[in-house]
């Protein structure tokens, strides 16, 4: 260290003075493909509008007399887009608040090891195919409500959504709706599930050794932590039930009425699975319809997706769960 | 004299403190350990009762009047003996499990119905015939299983790489970048796109070049792809980011460059979460009906190039046998339970084999 001043410098660490960090080819490839990629993405996206766009202008110039039922593309339309929104709706006042009390009793009542086998069996269930739940609506929940129909249509009548008459096969809207509840519950108690295990144990703690009984710790803790989980959840679900094809199509024999009657036999249909039901024995102008209409449910379902994300980035500083 | 009063004196203060504390009790009244349970049977029976007597009995009626008055009833007894509060948690609780009960009756009547009725014609038949030339009784789902097979690993070759890539710029490249954060954005976007949307997006596109009425398995697997790159991206993308910076800061001190940080270091330190991730993404598509009704279209016999005609796929049978049955009835819709049947154990078995890839690549902390 101290004596030799006698030794030259090492040779190479003087003429590297470039600050500029060294490119290797495989950096450049490697950087470009992965750009590549996240470009391509905005590309697909962009086709996907375009393309839909594209195939849809010639239903929206065609006159009436071209299109399905010599209908005005706006009378076409409107009655899909009630009938969605209606079932949309129906699904998640029925599947938000029971999907949030799942999540809760999933990670505050339930035994700590029986916790961990429900939580997979959820996921599991947020993968079951949606055909599956649309021939279990048709084939059980149907028959099964028809009971509970006559109940509602006895003691509601007089309420507009239980009017009646009830329909006798059972498939009606109010089916329809809770069959997409049951589709979406696991989406909603997953999210909201996630977000509650994240709660930081010390707040809790803390509202314990304060006093507090556990719901006083989950009102005071868990739930204004939680509070964006469970509202992106919801918009999640809803997301799923706007876009929700086969569960309708097999259950609904809709026509293209507006009417608030849930239980009735005559129902309007959804956009999806009016598309699915159509779309095979579809030719010329019809496809192109039908392309218009699944260009309204993408316009329908972005709303809807921007409205979650903003609802979460505005609560995102007050919660933990960014 | 002080010394000895002063004893005195703190004890009888002492003493004082102790009768003042007598009628403040510290612990409030509680109920005995055993009591909910007793309301819950007191509550089921009396209503049995009511409901013999008065009307017919049923057990679902029974259950969800027993479990109405046995919320009421706890509430209303705790309040007396245990006060407001332990009252609200008790009645809270309740409503807490009763919610949960009555969500798992319809995933559990979905499962027991499907099995029920799936397993009629879960045989050798099913898996090893298609239905060419079939008119009622027979026949099977093995030309639905080949198509859902190369339909679903055609979209998993399309979407894993570009996926994975995407979540590596995100990450690793585009650190908040106004490229990044359109991407973030419209992956975001993607992920919410009804799946019918991909699949007349995929007609649109094919009809445009190839003709009007195209059906073809690739159409469908790319349908797939635009539902599955966003799972696939956001899954990667969270697993990349919890990777330590730490590691990511040894090895470029140690000299390496960063594409093989990203590839030695970054990656197998997060394989596990990623595996299962893709794994899972592989089993949200698999089930996918709608768009390759639309793009994929239904025959009946075997098709193995995935480029030129028809091809059917489980949900699209399962749908299909449903909804449009031949004459007589029943073999279809037998034919159908058991497509469902099939379809739930491939998500199953999707599932675990995510919990496994996940255990296996795990990195090893020793």
């Amino acid at each position: 260290m101290s004596a030799p001043t006698t030794t030259p410098p090492p040779a190479p660490a003087a003429p590297t003075t470039s600050t500029k960090p060294v490119q290797q080819a495989g950096d450049r490839i490697f950087k470009g493909a992965a750009t590549g990629a996240g470009v391509l993405i905005l590309v697909v996206l962009a086709g996907v509008a375009a393309f839909l766009v594209a195939q849809a202008i010639p239903a929206f110039a065609a006159s009436a007399e071209q299109l399905p039922g010599g209908k005005n593309i706006v009378a076409y339309i409107g009655p899909l887009i009630f009938g969605t929104l209606l079932s949309a709706v129906i699904a998640l006042l029925i599947a938000t608040p029971l999907g949030v009390c799942v999540a809760l009793f999933i990670t505050h009542y339930a035994p700590r090891r029986v916790a961990q086998g429900l939580g997979y069996v959820v996921d599991l269930l947020a993968a079951v195919p949606s055909i599956v739940y649309g021939l279990w609506g048709v084939a059980v929940l149907a028959p099964a409500a028809l009971p509970f129909m006559g109940w509602l249509e006895r003691w509601f009548g007089w309420l507009p959504f239980f009017a009646g008459p009830v329909s006798a096969t059972g498939r009606t809207m109010l089916v329809v709706g809770v069959t997409l509840a049951v589709m979406i519950l696991p989406i909603i108690t997953a999210v909201s599930r996630e977000v509650f295990l994240q709660t930081p144990k010390l707040h809790e703690e803390a509202a314990l050794a304060l006093g507090a009984t556990r719901w006083e710790m989950i009102r005071m803790a868990v739930l204004p932590f939680g509070r964006s989980g469970i509202v992106s959840g919801a918009m999640l679900g809803l997301g799923r039930a706007l876009g929700e094809t086969m569960a309708v199509a097999i259950i609904l024999s809709g026509s293209g009425i507006v009417t608030f009657n849930l239980i009735s036999s005559s129902n309007p249909s959804s956009i999806a699975a009016n598309i699915a039901l159509q779309f095979p024995d579809s030719t010329g102008v019809a496809v192109n319809v039908l392309i218009a209409s699944g260009l309204v449910l993408f316009v329908i379902t972005l709303l809807v997706n921007s409205l979650a994300r903003y609802i979460v980035n505005r609560r995102a500083e007050f919660s933990g769960a960014n | 004299m002080t010394i000895e009063t002063d004893p005195n004196r703190t004890r009888t203060d002492a003493e004082l403190a102790e009768e003042a504390l007598v009628p403040m009790p510290l612990v409030r009244g509680e109920l005995p350990r055993w009591a909910p349970w007793a309301i819950l049977v007191a509550s089921l029976v009396v209503v049995g009762v009511i409901l013999g007597v008065t009307s017919g009995f049923s057990i679902p009626l029974t259950l969800v009047l027993g479990a109405v008055l046995f919320a009421v009833a706890t509430f209303v007894i705790s309040r007396v003996v245990e006060g407001g509060r332990k009252a609200t948690d008790r009645l809270v609780t309740i409503v807490v499990t009763v919610a949960f009960l009555l969500a798992l009756v319809p995933l559990v009547s979905v499962l027991v119905t499907v099995i029920q009725n799936g397993v009629a014609r879960f045989d050798g038949a099913f898996f090893s015939n298609s239905m060419r030339g079939v008119v009622g009784e027979g026949g099977g789902g093995y030309h639905a299983i080949i198509g859902t097979l190369i339909i679903t690993a055609l979209a998993a070759v399309i979407s894993i790489p570009v996926g994975i890539l995407t979540a590596i710029y995100l990450v690793e490249y585009g650190a908040r970048s106004r490229l990044a954060r359109a991407i973030t954005f419209f992956v975001d976007v993607m992920t919410g796109i009804p799946s019918i949307v991909a699949g007349l997006f995929a007609f649109a596109f094919f009809a445009l070049f190839l003709g009007p009425g195209i059906r073809f398995g690739f159409g469908g697997a790319v349908a797939l792809s635009i539902l599955m790159i966003p799972v696939v991206v956001r899954s990667t993308e969270e697993m990349l980011k919890i990777v330590p910076n730490e590691l990511r800061e040894a090895a470029f001190a140690l000299g390496t460059p960063k594409w093989r940080t990203i590839l030695k270091v970054v990656i197998p330190t997060s394989i596990a979460g990623i595996a299962s991730g893709v794994t899972l993404a592989i089993a949200r598509v698999i089930g996918e009906t709608a768009p390759l009704l639309i793009i994929a279209g239904l025959t009946t016999g075997v098709n193995l190039n995935p480029f030129s005609g028809r091809m059917t796929t489980l949900p699209v049978f399962a749908y299909n046998s449903y909804a449009a049955p031949g004459v007589p009835r029943e073999p279809f819709i037998d034919r159908a339970w058991t497509s469902a049947l099939v379809l739930i154990l491939l998500v199953l078995v999707l599932n675990l084999l995510a919990r496994l890839v996940a255990k296996l690549f795990a990195p090893k902390t020793r």
